[in-house]
């Protein structure tokens, strides 16, 4: 059985200007020990889905519908006070910037432990036994000195680590990272993500890796979904997803990635902002910026197609299969030439 | 440690010589006769240059000054009022408890009132609660304190008969030729004093309370605690309250500062013999010891305030604790 089932999941914000459909029916599964990355865009609803997952929202402000089942249990039906068990001991989660999801003003010792408490029915001194031990797991030198310490005397990325500890003292079955490497320079970005690699090993837990950037998913994940507009628009194991993406704007995505050994020319952009999601655009959400668009591209969403490369590839495009196949072979070629040169 | 405490105390002498210069200096500008004045009406031209003279009026203005500054560093004396001829130290120790009750009481009151309210309405933004406590800050800032004592002491005090409409008890009991005394007459007749002086601060903290937990509430780090599984009441205790309540000691220890000055108006109105009160009094008959001593006496209030905040602020905030 999957440990997270997420089957048309929608979310709504209620804003002045109207409703904002940030989410707009995503359904995928995670299973046991495995990495699932999300890709997208700012505002394609990658964050969003996953707050909605935890229950993060505030429900003043949106409206979630659709199913989460975690281990079977239907979250978006559970109490407030069931949530909050869930929340932590289930499910750990951690953020984009490491400089802020701290409380200043509590030491890291009492934040560990407090996590620990909240969730299990041990001492203090346990909590703060476990506290150590956990800062020792991901790599914090003197572990049992700087517990004492506050977040202000700790570096990014070491912060981001203690994140990270905080999420795993309870030994949750599900990671959930929202771009834990985005804010963090480029030689930390790396010993996080090997880091939380390491650890999955350890705990066995499955990572939602939520990003912007392909080179993490290549990285860490078995499975990717390609967020945009509020919609899975493609969803692959990770292999399959670089050997054959089948739609628009995954080759945008694809193209735009910065290469080492290019001879310095311009990096392809997506033209075009992304949606609006107070007024999305009729029919297929990416149509306003796709260079391959067709007149049903602006009538109907294309439905989520099954990929002939790959088991489980699925993507919404209504280029047929020959058209996706010569344009696919026409970028990848121009991809490699542009490495060669 | 020992460092800040240096500096603080340099600070604290250099506050202290500028304030009581621009006393001086106001003192020397304004058109008075303050030798004419304490000689009373009917003195003679030569009685009023005896009296001069004896004041050390005939002197220019910084000798006077120095001759104060060595009063008091040489003999803690602030010298005598040049009308009373009391000692100015004797007049502050018996005006300064007046002014202290207003004040701190007013302050127990107001912070006692905001932060509840600030907090609930920060909880609830628009509701009923919200609405009401946006209004009460509105008329708070806007009605001047004279104006809602005036109110007040008609209409509960001379109107309804529920208070005192002036006057001051001592807190503690005995006392030679005193009306009344004891802490239950006191605060029956502070009570409307108490008000009329806390609710442009009530107000002003109300504003701030909730705008520092709104704040707070959208930190990442409330998110962070939530995702562990804190519950509503542990998010606002351990993680909302601590961190949208310490701009408020740093903005108290500035207010009871400034807290000292708005106590005049309420003094005046309610008939307290306090600083505000003797302060007025003494710029009328350019009584310039007596005014000297509470200007001296309420700096080194504001230092005294400022270091305790500031040594707090240490406790409440590892940021800025030396290490």
């Amino acid at each position: 059985m999957a440990a997270l089932e997420v089957t048309d999941l929608a979310t709504r914000f209620r804003t002045d200007d109207g409703i904002v459909r940030a989410v707009a029916g995503v359904s995928f599964s995670l299973d046991k020990g495995r990495t699932l990355g999300v890709v997208g865009e700012s505002g394609s609803g990658k964050s969003v889905t996953f707050l909605s997952v935890m229950g993060l929202l505030d429900p003043r402000q949106s409206e979630v519908t659709g199913s989460v089942l975690l281990d079977g249990e239907q979250m978006l039906a559970a109490s407030k006070s069931r949530l909050q068990q869930i929340r932590g001991s289930k499910i750990g989660m951690i953020f984009q910037d490491p400089m802020t999801s701290l409380n200043p003003v509590k030491s890291i010792g009492w934040q560990l432990e407090e996590a620990a408490l909240i969730h299990q029915d041990i001492t203090r001194k346990e909590a703060r036994r476990r506290a150590i031990e956990i800062l020792k797991q991901v790599e914090i030198p003197r572990a049992d000195q700087r517990v004492d310490d506050y977040p202000h005397q700790f570096s990014g990325g070491m912060r981001q680590r203690v994140m990270i500890a905080m999420a795993l003292i309870n030994n949750p079955e599900i990671l959930i990272a929202d771009e834990p490497t985005t804010a963090l320079d480029v030689t930390t970005q790396a010993q996080i993500l090997r880091l939380m690699k390491r650890l999955q090993d350890e705990y066995g837990m499955a990572i939602v890796m939520i990003t912007h950037d392909l080179g993490v998913v290549a990285e860490l994940a078995d499975d990717v979904a390609v967020m945009y507009g509020g919609r899975i628009v493609e969803q692959a194991q990770v292999d399959d997803l670089f050997a054959k993406p089948e739609m628009p704007y995954t080759w945008g995505l694809l193209g735009s990635l910065p290469r080492l050994n290019s001879s310095g020319g311009r990096l392809e952009q997506i033209p075009g902002q992304p949606p609006s999601l107070l007024h999305p655009p009729s029919g297929c959400p990416f149509n306003p910026r796709c260079e391959f668009v067709m007149d049903i591209c602006r009538q109907k969403l294309p439905p989520l197609d099954q990929s002939t490369v790959g088991v489980e590839h699925r993507f919404r495009c209504h280029l047929d299969d020959e058209a996706r196949a010569r344009i696919w072979e026409q970028k990848r070629a121009a991809l490699v030439s542009a490495d060669a040169a | 440690m020992t460092q800040f405490l240096i500096r603080r105390i340099f600070w604290a002498i250099f506050l202290f010589l500028v304030a009581t210069i621009i006393t001086y200096l106001i003192f020397w500008v304004i058109p008075a006769d303050p030798a004419a004045l304490a000689a009373g009406k009917s003195a003679t031209p030569a009685d009023v240059a005896r009296v001069r003279h004896y004041l050390h009026l005939d002197e220019p203005i910084w000798r006077q000054y120095l001759r104060f500054l060595w009063n008091l560093v040489g003999h803690q004396q602030l010298g005598n009022s040049f009308v009373t001829r009391q000692s100015v130290n004797h007049i502050i120790g018996q005006d300064a408890p007046v002014t202290a009750s207003l004040v701190f009481g007013g302050a127990i009151f107001w912070l006692s009132l905001s932060i509840p309210v600030g907090i609930l309405s920060a909880l609830r933004p628009r509701s009923i609660l919200d609405r009401v406590s946006m209004s009460f800050v509105l008329v708070g800032i806007s009605a001047h304190p004279v104006w809602i004592g005036l109110i007040l002491s008609y209409l509960v005090g001379y109107r309804l008969h529920i208070t005192p409409i002036v006057g001051y008890c001592n807190f503690f009991p005995g006392g030679i030729g005193v009306q009344c005394s004891g802490p239950v007459q006191w605060a029956y007749h502070l009570l409307l004093p108490w008000i009329t002086f806390m609710i442009l601060f009530a107000a002003l903290y109300v504003r701030l309370v909730r705008a520092n937990v709104m704040e707070t509430m959208s930190e990442d780090y409330v998110r962070t605690a939530r995702a562990k599984g804190a519950s509503e009441s542990r998010v606002m205790i351990q993680h909302v309250l601590r961190n949208s309540l310490l701009p408020v000691v740093t903005i108290l220890g500035m207010d009871l500062g400034l807290a000292l000055g708005g106590a005049i108006f309420t003094e005046s109105i309610f008939n307290l013999p306090g600083l505000g009160h003797e302060v007025i009094n003494a710029y009328n008959t350019a009584d310039l010891p007596t005014i000297t001593g509470i200007v001296v006496f309420a700096t080194v209030c504001v230092i005294v305030f400022n270091f305790i905040v500031d040594v707090t602020y240490g406790f409440l905030d590892p940021r800025i604790r030396p290490s």
